[in-house]
């Protein structure tokens, strides 16, 4: 959706936590990313190398860990995991899911030098 | 420099600022600033816009760095948009002190936002206010201002949704008064708006008749994100074979508890019931608050 945004976010708090003069560089940057989130990776890792040029990040490695995508079914009242936001409940075959889980967009860590 | 984040940059309020020589940004997005206040600290050119148009729309750029030695990790285990619900949060605050009831309206382009928010604020009078999101011009703030009701523009320029940084801008402008009704009019697009948090006690979805019963199914973020969709343009539906039942079907296969309203901005069917909602979850806002 709005990758460019995002990866101004991610460097808005990657340069704050890489502030300190001794940390000279950022070689890797590790994100948890909900199946509902609504990310597109790849538009995620091109807006990542532009975004990141001129900071402590430049070049850095851009990691994405998938987070599960959960919802309560409103016909079984059970949450459930799904792949897809459209799919039916596993246990019973609803299609009425509220997403609970899964929109989630962290940075988790980085590693520097 | 601007008030709430310190920042220097770009165009508010029928200001924009060309910034000469010697003046750069690392701001990612734009920045609004206060009306002719804090321009100290830098040579600017303003150009003043009819109205007061806000804009926004600067880049980044860049340069090359340096080596390496031993790595070692930093947790962050912080939310990309946290900064957005910073801002976010400060919005909601400040108008829940004034007592104001907000709505962030999302929707395609297209779907007859505009002509819906006229049609309401005519029809509910009283104390309202706008804040109108586009990536250019002023047509639709100009549109509102007709009503009678005031209207800020936010022009985003290259972005494509409103986020809480914009909107606590464009409050320093409006002259919002206790207990009013304030609309958001975001960015028409149905993707990304669903993600930002402006300080709105709730997100309408406007989806019109003529867009496809499966918009809901195709956009299913947004309709998860809204707590209420309006329908609009019912009264096309005898000669654009639809089935509103099937819309209504799709919205709630995406979000079992959204509420719909079907309604038309050109006849008026179904403005009283979303003008009662408007009410009703204002008043349990106040509600809410004067327990608290």
């Amino acid at each position: 959706m709005h990758e460019m945004s995002l990866c101004e976010g991610i460097r808005r708090v990657v340069d704050q936590a890489a502030a300190a003069p001794e940390i000279q560089r950022v070689t890797r940057v590790r994100l948890e990313i909900g199946r509902f989130a609504g990310v597109e990776k790849p538009a995620l890792e091109f807006a990542w190398e532009v975004v990141m040029r001129g900071s402590k990040a430049e070049g850095a490695a851009l990691e994405m860990i998938d987070l599960p995508g959960r919802a309560l079914c409103y016909d079984c009242m059970e949450t459930v995991e799904i792949a897809h936001r459209l799919d039916p409940c596993p246990t019973c075959g609803g299609g009425k899911l509220m997403p609970d889980g899964g929109d989630e967009m962290r940075i988790k860590d980085m590693e520097v030098i | 420099m601007c008030t709430v984040c310190g920042c220097s940059g770009s165009t508010v309020d029928g200001h924009s600022h060309d910034h000469g020589a010697g003046h750069t940004h690392d701001h990612a997005h734009g920045h609004a600033h206060g009306h002719g206040h804090h321009h100290h600290h830098h040579d600017h050119h303003h150009h003043h816009g009819a109205h007061g148009d806000i804009h926004f729309g600067t880049g980044a750029a860049g340069v090359a760095v340096g080596n390496m030695s031993q790595e070692r990790l930093i947790e962050i285990e912080t939310g990309i948009l946290s900064e957005n619900d910073r801002y976010a949060a400060a919005n909601r605050a400040r108008l829940a002190r004034q007592g104001v009831f907000a709505v962030n309206l999302v929707s395609s382009p297209g779907s007859g936002k505009t002509t819906l928010l006229c049609a309401t604020i005519r029809a509910m009078g009283g104390d309202v206010a706008v804040i109108e999101g586009d990536q250019q011009t002023s047509n639709d703030a100009d549109r509102i201002r007709e009503t009678g009701a005031p209207a800020v523009q936010i022009n985003t320029g290259k972005g494509c949704h409103l986020d809480g940084h914009m909107v606590g801008h464009a409050l320093d402008h409006l002259h919002l008064h206790d207990e009013a009704t304030l609309f958001i009019e975001n960015v028409g697009n149905l993707v990304c708006p669903a993600a930002f948090d402006l300080g709105e006690d709730a997100k309408v979805a406007i989806l019109s008749v003529t867009e496809g019963e499966d918009k809901p199914l195709k956009y299913p973020d947004m309709f998860t994100a809204a707590r209420i969709a309006l329908l609009n343009k019912v009264d096309l539906a005898p000669h654009c074979d639809v089935d509103l039942d099937l819309y209504e079907a799709n919205l709630r296969r995406v979000n079992p508890t959204i509420e719909v309203i079907r309604v038309s901005a050109r006849t008026g069917e179904g403005l009283d019931q979303w003008i009662g909602w408007l009410r009703s979850e204002a008043l349990a806002k106040r509600r809410a608050q004067a327990t608290e």
